[in-house]
Formats: structure tokens, C-alpha cells, sequence
């Protein structure tokens, strides 16, 4: 297939970007999204052209390196990560339009890469249980529900790519801390600090410059994983708690 | 979850080859060295080994420890897991990655569990059995007391993951579940459903978050080490000191020093271009280490995963590998005829079919284990009986049938059991798995060879230890399902951080000057190596020479090596090499983000490694695990062992550019367990 792109270039942090075209040619259907645009950067290359610098690395939609605006949609028009989206999803001749991913706590290092180190910033500051290496009891001293172990593997399995910021009107992350919230929460391990985890990574979370919630729900439909809305109003009902705690 | 027939029972003494002669295949490509030995696992009882280990390694002062600065490259399970533990021991904890997160790394894509000898279910498990599985399974290539401290820590790290709300699959009393996988006969692997390494590493991960709001991990993300730094001390010891890294955002080079450096880089599988890595997996972190001097152990031990969704094209970037469980029940056939090839399979009928695995192989059909089933097909495409879209002039796929199974099952009880994997298939390929049979085939999935170390972890430079699949200790010439991220957090969690404690009770050492003499020199080279990629004004892209690289290794050294064929790939290797060097093009500039030119310097490591995993395949003229000679196999096709002249690990140092690299053999002395040969039929 023949396809027409409008991509956004930029050199760097400081320097204003802009969207240019380029056409490629013999584009297979089997090919996935990633794989096209490798082959429009050897185009460029043998133009002398500098190729375009986007994310990936583990190419099986596990990693959530990747990510791209395709076409206005996070990841594009499958529920799926850019790099599992197939070039069968487009048609022969079409304009297809990329961006990086639009937060103001992403900040673009290059052409399609952003920096997503609020992320980790946000886990740093309580996403995890306090346990040093050696000290834990044996792994079945502790019997856990079924189904609050089911509950806790489903949310646990975001990936951190950060489509929910990308799709949300308000660049919020909400859905990322609330995955991490309830997936600690869920388990009879994660409540000793459940109080402290909540307040502190929401502080975290709006001290990183991502938006409000306002329960639009781009974010649950663009999420790769799925992570269902509800992990927000856990999110939101452990705040409370723990406001009523007197945190 | 796959049921794998244990093939290794059988003993037949037919197999244990007398060979008539020593045979030198690799004479002219090497210089023979003194042996290597490890000199600390202590002597005794197997099982007594760790504990006298651990009490006889010195333990730095907890005062001194906030003095003691250690450098960890890479965030997966082997890294992140170590940086966090030492860490929380006090020590100052740099951790890089070239990701943009340390959570990224590719210890997350592993799908199916990991190994622990609990016993929970009560089915005869124990410690010394999956110490013997192990063994059994790494073909009598592996260190006994290393292989027996990974299953005696094994049990840790079940109570350690857990912990850390680590949400493995339970069953409805709330206990932990566990199922059989990769051929053993008892159910010992924990799971999360099919994404295991995923919350394992963000277990690890979060522990070294938690690490970085302590102020005792510090994370550099988006570096990218290029070299180490050995400086020789005042008592004449040559000893790592840091790393020279590229700040792949500003493309500055910076310096860190450090009183120890761990590499946990990961694996080489991308040599091959085509693999279920990462793409960013690369060697150059532990083949910069070893142009430094640490030994590179059995290089050319592959492990060939042989279910894969097959190359669909030229433009291909990387394979996807699908769980191996699809054997328990799918059927693998081709068609009898080449003329058949590019029939819908659904109208070839059963008499024209092939069921090549079932037919060779009656008592074992499609569960033979893994490099039996990869090299058929292999063998089956070579005839031209492959399937599936011709790429580069061969048809390379095999039909895995769920036709039957569906038909006897009903359609319901296959979604139930494979439903993920069907899904997967269908998004990669467009193709519906329930109504047509898949194309699977065989795709580079890890390595066994890594750096060579001793019983600490530490390799043959003073003060650089490795952990993880960048090290080669504990899977001999082939790994069991589930062992991969055993071994990861065994390292990283519990056996480093008690063994390199020996080492830094010697320290700090001296504090280096930044114009030191080796620093310098170290500096001047990653440099110059830089400036000639960007001044090189070459043809043709890094990424064509990365393709032809893996052609080559695949075709020579990938599921069947022979001594002409591998003479041959390294002299294609070697052309290859010169003609990168002055051919290469990269464009853009040093001074910014530069994909180009990152992949670049990871392609020139590889095209170094490639020649010395041919070197490696090559002299080491016998079958066993992941390594297939085909000089060496028995009447019937299968792996011949030479217990006589091969019982050794092949550690190799490099001995200049242009050099031939030196030898070193470490005899594997079997105190423990009989030697067997293998037998399926």
C-alpha cells in the first residue's frame, strides 16, 4: 500500500517543531506500525535524511516504550500498543497523521520520543510496599482472596506507557495512579501503608503538572491493557479515607 | 504448563561416544590458554556450600557502607533486584539503563513462571531435585554448586515477590497455585496468568523506586554503558572502577566511578538480528567488559524457542514467541508434498499431510523438547515443504494444528486453555487460529553463553561481578522453561549481595583522579569510536549490516553448526566487519539523541561476538543442549555428547583486535550427578 504521513519533527527539548509529510510506498499489510515507519527511516537514510526518532523496544506490547498520537488516538485505532497495531488497519492511499504523545509533564526530548521520567517519579514516592530483601515470611503465611488477587493482577498489568495522559483533555494520570492504588490495595500486604501511599502519590501526581480528573474516560478507552474506570473512584475513595484518617 | 516427557532418563550406553581420536576443528582460530578454575565455592557437602559461603564472605562495616559505591548496569530482573538489595544494605547505588524507565526492560516480555523448589503441592519436590532437573536439563555443561545455590534460593524468592505484592495466581482457598512446565515431572512454577516477568519486574522495580526516595539508589535512564574502566592499584591489582556511559538524550559522554561494577546487561540473542529480544538488547555492555579482560564463556550455546510466529516479511524487526504449552495439545504438520505448499491447509487432505514429528519420533511426537522440535522444522522447510509467505526465496513455517483438538474438545475448552495466545496470534498475523491452522517456527529466544564467573558472581576482572542472563553460570548448554527468571532474582536478590560483600570489604579504594592515564585513554577511545561513525560518510544504513549479520549467524551457527559451514560464516563475518567499518553511514549529530548512531556501536560489538560464537561452535566438535553439530549426532539424527573431550567450559579471552582470542578450559567436575545422555525415541 501507498501511504501519505504527517509527522511531527522536532530536534529538541528547546527548539519548536513542526509537521512534515513523506510518502512511502510498498507498505505490507502484515507489516506493524513500527516496522513502516523503520522503513521510511531507511528511505531517509539513503536520502540523507535524518531518520526519525521514535520509542520502542520490546515489540510485543509488554514494555509500553512505544507510543504514538496516530490519527488523533493514543496507540491509534486498535485497543492495542503502537507496536502491536498492524498496517491492516489502514487503507491504501490514506493520510495518516503522527504525533508524539500531548502532556505538559511529557515534555518532547526528540521528534516522537517524550520523557515520562513523572512516571517513575510518582512510584518513587509510594508506589511500592516496604520490604527489604530477606525479611519477608514464608509466601503462604498469608493466604489471599481469590478474587482480590485477581483484581490486583488485572490492574497490576498497566504497563506505564502513558496513553490514559496522552488521550485525557486534561493530562491527567489519574488512571495510572489509581491501577497502582488498587493493585496495592487489593492485597493484604500493601495496607500498612495504604494511607500514606494514596496522599502521597497524589500530591506526587499534581506536583508533576498532570490535570484533574473529571471522569471522561478517554483514558480507560485508550488504555492497551484495558485498566478499567473504576481504579480512579479507588483511587478517589482511598483518598477520602485516608483524608478521614487525618492524613 | 507444557508437559515436556522427561527425555533424559534413558540411559543407552551406545551414546556415550568413544571418540576415536580428539578432534581440533577451531585449530588456527584460537591460542590455547592455561585452565580457569573457580576458586570460591567451598569444599563439602553440596548442600552446605551457600551456608559456609555466606558465613566465610566478609561483611563491609555498616558504617563504612554509606563509603562503598557500586555500579549496576541494567534494570531488569538480575539489576533492578541487585541495585534495591544493596540499597537497602547501605551501599551507594548508581543504576543505568538505556530505556527511558528502569521498568522497561526486557525481563518484562518472559511469559509462562518461574521455578521454585516449595514442594507446596506435595508432589516430591525438593531442593536437590530441581538442582538435579537443572543439571539434567543444561546437559552436563553446568556448575554444580552454582546450579544447587539457585534451587536452595529459589525458595526465597517466592516469599520475597510475594511480599512485595507480587499478584501470582492463586487457587480459591487464597493459596498460591503452581503448575508443570518444560518437562519435569512436578508442578513448581508460579505464575502471574501470561505475563509473569511483567510483575516480577515491577516487584523488582518498585523495590528500587522505594530505593531511590531513600537516597541510596540513584537511576540513570537513557544511558547507555560504552565502556569500562580498569585501573591498576597500588598493590598491582587491575580492578573495574566504572563505567564511561552516553547520555542518549544530550549524547554527552560521561564518567562514573564506582568501588565495584556489576554489569546485568541481559543477553546477546539480537546477534541474529531477527529474535524474541528486546531491540535494544545488545552485547556491548559485556563485550566492552570483555575487550577489558573478563572471560566470555561458551558463547555459541543458543537457545532456539520453537514456537514462534514465523517471518512474515523482509521489513521484519523482531519475532514474537508464543507459549510452548501450544504443543500439549496442537498438532505440527506439513504437507507431504512441495506442490502442496501454497494449498489453504483445510483442503490438503489427512493422507496428504506430514505429520513429521509425530512420525519420527512415535513415543514423543509434538512434545519433543525444544531444539528437537526446532531443527525438524527446520529440516522440513529445507525440503521446501514450508508454509506460509517465501521470504528471501524459502517458505519457513510449520502448520500447528488445533483442528482435532477443537473437534474432540469443543472450541470452548481450547479458548479457555490457549484463548491469550490465539488472540495474539490473530493481532499479529490477521489470521483466525480457531478456524485455520497456525504458522509457527523456530526464532532465537536466549543465550546460555554470558560472561564466565566464579561462585561470587565475580568474573575474571577483579571487581566486576554479572549477574543474570549476562553471566553464563547456571543453565549449562541449555535452559528449562521457568529457570530464566529464577536464576535473575536468585542473583540479584540473594546470591550477589552476599558474595560481593567479600569484595568491598576491602574497600574504598583509592579515589581516582579523573586525568588518570587509564581514564583518559578510556575516554579518547569511545570518542574516536563515535567520531568515526559520524565522519564516516558511508552507503549504507547500520540497520542493512545488523540484517546480514543475522543472516549469516542463523544460517551458520544458528539451529545446526558444522565445522565447514562455520569456517565460512567466519570469513563472511569478517568481510562484513571491514566493510562496516568503512561503509557504515550515520547521520545526524553526536550531540542530541541519535538512534543511528546508538545502534551502530552495538552492531560493531556484535560483529565481534558473532566471530567468536563461530570460533566457539566450531571447536567444540560435539551435540549437547542448544549446540547442534551435525558432525556429531547418531545414526539416527539425534545429539551426540563427548563427555571425554567437551566436559569443560570454554572461556574466552580476547587477545587484541585482530587477535586470536585465547582459550581457557574450566574442567566440570560431576561430584553430585551422573552424566547421562539423552534419548527420545
Amino acid at each position: 500500500m501507498r501511504l501519505t504521513l504527517k509527522i511531527w519533527r522536532q530536534p529538541d527539548a528547546a527548539t519548536a517543531g513542526a509537521m512534515h509529510t513523506y510518502d512511502v510506498d510498498d507498505i505490507s499489510s502484515d507489516m506493524s506500525f513500527l516496522e513502516m515507519l523503520d522503513v521510511l527511516n531507511e528511505q531517509l537514510n539513503a536520502k540523507g535524511e535524518e531518520p526519525i526518532a521514535f520509542d520502542s523496544d520490546c515489540r510485543e506490547g509488554i514494555c509500553g516504550m512505544c507510543g504514538l498520537m496516530i490519527n488523533g488516538e493514543a496507540h491509534g485505532p486498535v485497543t492495542t500498543t503502537t507496536c502491536q497495531l498492524h498496517m491492516r488497519s489502514f487503507t491504501d492511499g490514506e493520510t495518516i497523521t503522527v504525533e508524539p504523545w500531548r502532556a505538559d509533564a511529557f515534555p518532547v526530548i526528540k521528534d516522537l520520543v517524550v520523557d515520562r521520567g513523572a512516571f517513575d517519579r510518582i512510584i518513587q514516592s509510594g508506589g511500592y510496599i516496604s520490604v527489604n530483601t530477606g525479611a519477608a515470611p514464608d509466601a503462604h503465611a498469608m493466604p489471599v482472596p481469590k478474587d482480590h488477587a485477581d483484581r490486583a493482577f488485572d490492574v497490576a498489568t498497566c504497563i506505564g506507557c502513558g496513553a490514559c495522559v496522552a488521550a485525557c483533555p486534561n493530562g491527567s494520570a489519574s488512571l495510572f495512579v489509581g491501577a497502582k492504588i488498587t493493585h496495592l490495595g487489593e492485597l493484604p500486604q500493601g495496607q500498612a501503608e495504604r494511607d500514606t501511599r494514596v496522599v502521597s502519590m497524589t500530591a506526587q501526581h499534581d506536583h508533576e503538572g498532570f490535570g484533574g480528573c473529571t471522569n471522561i474516560g478517554e483514558c480507560a478507552a485508550a488504555c492497551p491493557k484495558e485498566i478499567p474506570l473504576d481504579v480512579i473512584s479507588q483511587l478517589n475513595r482511598d483518598l477520602r479515607t485516608a483524608l478521614r484518617h487525618g492524613h | 504448563m507444557t508437559d515436556m516427557p522427561d527425555t533424559t532418563n534413558t540411559f543407552d550406553p551406545s551414546h556415550v561416544a568413544e571418540s576415536p581420536h580428539a578432534s581440533d576443528d577451531a585449530a588456527g582460530y584460537y591460542t590455547p590458554g592455561d585452565p580457569v578454575r573457580d576458586t570460591k565455592a567451598p569444599g563439602g557437602p553440596i548442600d552446605e556450600k551457600w551456608d559456609t559461603r555466606q558465613f566465610e564472605a566478609r561483611i563491609a562495616n555498616p558504617a563504612n557502607r554509606r563509603r562503598l559505591s557500586v555500579i549496576v548496569v541494567g534494570t531488569g530482573l538480575a539489576g533492578a533486584s541487585a541495585a534495591a538489595t544493596l540499597g537497602e544494605a547501605g551501599y551507594v547505588v548508581k543504576s543505568f539503563c538505556y530505556q527511558d524507565s528502569p521498568r522497561r526492560a526486557h525481563s518484562i516480555a518472559a511469559q509462562g513462571g518461574i521455578n521454585a523448589a516449595k514442594n507446596y503441592k506435595g508432589d516430591g519436590d525438593s531442593v536437590y531435585r530441581l538442582f538435579y532437573d537443572t543439571i539434567k536439563g543444561g546437559d552436563y555443561r553446568s556448575r554444580e554448586s552454582n546450579v544447587y545455590r539457585l534451587s536452595q534460593v529459589s525458595r526465597n524468592i517466592i516469599d520475597q515477590c510475594v511480599a512485595q505484592g507480587v499478584p501470582f495466581a492463586r487457587e480459591y482457598g487464597g493459596l498460591l497455585d503452581n503448575r508443570s512446565f518444560g518437562g519435569v515431572q512436578v508442578s513448581r512454577t508460579f505464575y502471574a496468568r501470561g505475563q509473569t516477568g511483567q510483575q516480577l519486574l515491577i516487584g523488582a522495580y518498585q523495590a528500587l523506586e522505594r530505593q531511590v526516595a531513600a537516597g541510596t539508589v540513584k537511576t540513570y535512564t537513557r544511558h547507555e554503558m560504552v565502556e569500562l574502566i580498569t585501573i591498576e592499584g597500588a598493590d598491582g591489582v587491575r580492578r573495574a572502577r566504572g563505567i564511561i556511559v552516553r547520555d542518549m538524550v544530550t549524547g554527552e559522554i560521561e564518567t562514573y566511578f564506582a568501588d565495584v561494577v556489576v554489569l546485568a546487561s541481559g543477553g546477546y540473542g539480537n546477534v541474529f538480528f531477527l529474535s524474541t529480544n528486546a531491540m535494544g538488547c545488545n552485547v556491548t555492555a559485556t563485550w566492552r567488559a570483555h575487550r577489558k579482560g573478563a572471560y566470555m564463556a561458551n558463547p555459541c550455546y543458543t537457545q532456539i524457542h520453537p514456537t514462534c510466529i514465523p517471518v512474515s516479511g523482509t521489513h521484519q524487526s523482531k519475532l514474537t514467541l508464543m507459549s510452548e504449552s501450544l504443543r500439549n495439545d496442537g498438532r505440527i504438520w506439513v504437507p507431504k508434498n512441495a506442490e502442496d505448499v501454497t494449498k489453504d491447509p483445510r483442503e490438503i487432505p489427512e493422507e496428504d499431510r506430514d505429520y513429521y514429528l509425530e512420525r519420527i519420533y512415535p513415543s514423543f511426537g509434538n512434545l519433543v523438547p525444544r531444539d528437537i522440535a526446532s531443527r525438524q522444522a527446520k529440516n522440513m522447510c529445507d525440503e521446501g515443504r514450508g508454509v506460509g509467505p517465501e521470504v528471501e526465496g524459502v517458505r519457513r513455517g510449520v502448520y500447528l494444528d488445533f483442528a482435532e483438538p477443537i473437534e474432540r474438545l469443543g472450541r470452548d475448552a481450547i479458548e479457555e486453555k490457549y484463548g491469550n495466545l490465539f488472540d495474539m496470534y490473530a493481532q499479529i498475523t490477521g489470521e483466525d487460529p480457531y478456524t485455520s491452522p497456525m504458522r509457527i517456527y523456530p526464532a532465537v529466544h536466549y543465550v546460555m553463553g554470558g560472561l564466565w564467573v566464579d561462585y561470587d558472581l565475580q568474573s575474571s576482572i577483579p571487581g566486576l561481578f554479572v549477574t543474570g542472563e549476562a553471566n553464563f553460570s547456571d543453565h549449562g548448554a541449555n535452559r528449562l522453561g521457568a529457570s530464566a527468571l529464577m536464576q535473575g532474582l536468585a542473583d540479584g536478590y540473594f546470591v550477589l549481595p552476599n558474595t560481593i560483600r567479600d569484595y568491598l570489604a576491602e574497600g574504598p579504594f583509592d579515589k581516582i583522579p579523573t586525568d588518570h592515564p587509564a581514564v583518559v585513554e578510556a575516554q579518547q577511545s569511545v570518542q574516536a569510536r563515535i567520531e568515526h561513525f559520524m565522519t564516516n560518510k558511508g552507503t549504507r544504513s547500520v540497520d542493512s549490516y545488523h540484517r546480514e549479520l543475522g543472516n549469516i549467524m542463523w544460517e551458520y551457527c544458528g539451529m545446526e553448526r558444522t565445522e565447514d559451514g562455520l569456517k565460512k560464516a567466519i570469513d563472511l563475518i569478517r568481510t562484513l566487519r571491514d566493510d562496516f567499518s568503512r561503509n557504515v553511514k550515520v547521520l545526524g549529530t553526536a550531540e542530541s539523541m541519535n538512534q543511528s548512531l546508538e545502534r551502530a556501536g552495538r552492531v560493531a560489538d556484535f560483529l565481534e561476538l558473532g566471530e567468536l560464537m563461530c570460533i566457539d561452535a566450531l571447536n567444540r566438535r560435539e551435540s549437547c543442549g542448544g549446540h547442534f553439530r551435525g558432525e556429531s549426532q547418531t545414526e539416527e539424527g539425534e545429539a551426540l555428547r563427548h563427555d571425554d573431550q567437551y566436559a569443560y567450559v570454554a572461556a574466552w579471552e580476547w587477545a587484541g583486535e585482530g587477535e586470536k582470542p585465547v582459550l581457557h578450559k574450566e574442567d566440570l567436575v560431576y561430584e553430585f550427578v551422573e552424566m547421562k545422555q539423552r534419548s527420545y525415541k
